[in-house]
């Protein structure tokens, strides 16, 4: 069958399915399980209304649980298993030899460098871009433009930085901008960026920084506009200079939501993939986990190094996960 | 007071310069690749594309018609014809007839060809070979030029990527492959979502105040971790490496955040009205649809685009539910992928395909910006 036809049936049964999953119980509760007529309809209500809630969650969590939980718990159990023989229980065998593997902790090293460089300079640009825009009168143009690399999928915007980096042989004419520029300021040998060991993974870094920046310059802007002007007058009647109410006055009213955009891209940046995988793939020292572990799964087939990976990345976001989780319960009380 | 203002207007200059840095260093990359997808692969290889705007200097290497155009005038054989094609209006400042010589003659000046006969060449590119005795042999003398080309663009490359391409560098059936991910993996997280994120705004049950934290700590859990059990499990159930497979998958992920976006949305909608409604006598299914759902609008557009971009965007999730060994259903991310691999030098055709996968979610972005920055403020975790 064609796949849009697919593609169509499955709307129409997925989006029928749904409305009359949620309809048909509904239905099912109300008139056949507890009708809310005859001698115990005060009863019957209540008691529909116990489980209605049930109804309208259960599809949503069982997806849950299914797609996002319950693989929490079996990455952790192949973790602890031999998956190249028989299955066996290993305990810590595959987190050992992982360990033993310098690709493994070049990935280590290059995913602390990702977490240090990226949430920092994204947070930093955001934060400089929402400060400017706000106060010129094409700023929502210029938002939007700096916005958009948001939409641009990572292995689009790999080709795009690639055609930065390229670099031709030197009796060329040069095509990519970066090595345009080196020749230009007076570099004798076009350089390759991407296979320059150590520096190359900044090269991988500002794709990423070019995407997020968008992100939290939109969200520090609302936070900047939600500042009380009270604050910004008295300082200026106090007599402060621009940059002092920027950074004593703005920057700590905004403080919460600076963390929680770099909370967010730090995730992003631990699950870091399409980049590596599309401009590099790894090589020249540029190795990032999510990449390590797709290598281990689908190119050495060793589906437990693969899932001890996964939990290298599991453990990373926890402090996060825990972090946000409670936040969130604070904010209900 | 003039000191003051004049400084201030100082000030206004730099932030507007600034700015007008920042956008131009975020375009630039962007509209690097997207005029590359415009030129001719000779264009791309003579100069950057920075250049493309203006005239550029090229070495063309370009081969005259060959004998069997040859027409004999009075006792000579003449050739004749033009290097460039209709329309071009490239102006040759300097020509060769050898590859280790190309800049040997001037416009109009003549030269004597290896073969016999001599060859005139003009500015504009029309030639003349002649010769007293006729031509033989099937192919023309080349001829190497350095001309000035004015910039030029063509649409050649979309065609080619769009219809015309060979297995390797086709996108057409790629942009139905994505299509074909996209969009029920945007429609039935929302629906199943929307229930759920109601159930947790405004019902009252014992519990709910946990499954609303297990949604919030799901929002981090990586997909890396999902990828290996989920994979057994379609295989195990035989829905195997299939578009119902990868719809399940996007459905699965993208229900965390589709329900804290709407959760959030809807519990901040006025009390009165579901309230009423309810002493009315209205169900809460009827509620749901009649109340809930149009007024929820705006956040059901916000992360249907969240979605949309995640689904269209994104490789990982193709690669390991999506794509078997037939490639049958390659993704165009997939599709760009292995062409940086397989064609890593082609630029015209990788920025074209670029540009072909780039151009929806651009599209989309610009059109419903708004939506897609309320659902960001919303769904950052606060």
């Amino acid at each position: 069958m064609h796949p849009a036809i697919l593609g169509i049936i499955t709307i129409a049964v997925g989006v029928g399915g749904c409305v009359g999953y949620f309809y048909a119980s509904n239905l099912f509760l109300d008139k056949v399980l507890y009708p809310a007529s005859g001698p115990n309809a005060g009863r019957n209500i209540n008691r529909a209304n116990q489980i209605r809630p049930w109804l309208f969650l259960f599809p949503a969590f069982f997806a849950l649980s299914l797609y996002l939980a319950y693989p929490v718990f079996e990455t952790l159990r192949l973790s602890l298993l031999d998956t190249r023989s028989n299955n066996e229980f290993i305990g810590l065998g595959n987190y050992t030899q992982m360990f033993g593997e310098p690709k493994f902790w070049e990935s280590m090293r290059n995913n602390a460098l990702w977490l240090l460089v990226v949430p920092a300079a994204s947070t930093g640009f955001g934060l400089l871009a929402a400060q400017l825009t706000d106060r010129i009168g094409w700023g929502g143009v210029a938002k939007s433009l700096i916005f958009m690399p948001m939409a641009i999928s990572l292995v689009g915007a790999s080709v795009i930085w690639k055609l930065v980096y390229d670099a031709r042989p030197i009796e060329q004419e040069q095509i990519g901008v970066l090595n345009a520029l080196y020749i230009w300021f007076g570099g004798t040998e076009p350089q390759t960026w991407l296979t320059i060991p150590f520096w190359n993974s900044f090269f991988l870094m500002i794709v990423l920084i070019w995407i997020q920046t968008g992100f939290a310059m939109v969200i520090l802007s609302a936070a900047l506009r939600g500042i009380p002007e009270e604050t910004i007058e008295a300082a200026i009647v106090d007599g402060a200079g621009p940059f002092q109410i920027f950074f004593k006055i703005k920057v700590p009213q905004i403080k919460t939501t600076i963390l929680v955009v770099w909370t967010t891209i730090t995730i992003a940046v631990l699950k870091v993939f399409d980049i590596v995988f599309a401009m590099t793939n790894g090589q020249w020292e540029t190795q990032v986990l999510a990449n390590y572990m797709f290598d281990k799964l689908f190119r050495a087939n060793d589906w437990g190094m693969g899932s001890a990976s996964a939990m290298i990345i599991m453990l990373l976001v926890t402090p996060i996960l825990v972090w946000n989780v409670r936040n969130a319960r604070n904010e209900m009380k | 007071m003039d000191n003051i203002a004049g400084q201030k207007s100082t000030l206004t200059w730099v932030v507007h310069i600034s700015v007008a840095v920042l956008v131009a260093l975020w375009l630039f990359p962007t509209v690097g690749l997207f005029v590359s997808s415009f030129r001719t692969t000779d264009q791309i290889v003579t100069g950057g594309w920075w250049k493309a705007l203006f005239p550029a200097e090229q070495n063309l290497t370009i081969r005259a018609n060959g004998p069997d155009d040859q027409k004999q005038v009075n006792d000579l054989y003449v050739i004749e014809g033009q290097l460039f094609d209709d329309g071009s209006e490239a102006e040759i400042s300097s020509w060769g007839i050898s590859s280790r010589d190309i800049n040997a003659f001037q416009p109009s000046e003549t030269a004597e060809l290896r073969r016999g006969g001599t060859i005139t060449v003009d500015t504009i590119g029309n030639y003349r070979i002649e010769n007293t005795v006729a031509f033989e042999g099937a192919r023309g003398p080349r001829v190497f030029v350095t001309a000035l080309t004015p910039p030029e663009f063509t649409l050649a490359n979309y065609k080619h990527v769009l219809f015309s391409g060979t297995a390797s560098d086709s996108m057409g059936a790629a942009f139905m492959a994505t299509l074909t991910v996209t969009i029920p993996a945007t429609i039935i997280p929302i629906l199943v979502a929307a229930f759920a994120a109601y159930a947790l705004a405004w019902m009252d049950f014992p519990g709910r105040a946990l499954l609303i934290a297990f949604v919030v700590g799901l929002l981090v859990v990586p997909l890396q971790l999902a990828l290996i059990p989920l994979l057994k499990l379609h295989l195990n159930i035989g829905i195997g490496k299939s578009y119902l497979g990868v719809w399940l998958a996007h459905t699965g992920f993208g229900l965390p955040l589709a329900i804290y976006l709407l959760r959030n949305y809807m519990v901040g909608l006025p009390r009165d009205i579901i309230e009423n409604a309810r002493v009315d006598g209205a169900t809460e299914f009827q509620i749901f649809t009649k109340i809930i759902l149009p007024l929820s609008f705006p956040a059901l557009a916000s992360f249907a685009i969240f979605q949309f971009l995640w689904t269209w965007n994104d490789l990982l999730v193709a690669k390991v539910f999506l794509i078997d060994a037939t490639g049958q259903t390659t993704v165009m991310t997939n599709r760009i992928v292995e062409m940086l691999g397989t064609r890593g030098g082609d630029w015209e055709i990788l920025a074209t395909a670029a540009f072909v996968s780039i151009s929806v979610p651009l599209v989309v972005f610009f059109s419903m910006q708004r939506y897609l920055v309320r659902g960001l403020l919303a769904g950052s975790v606060k």
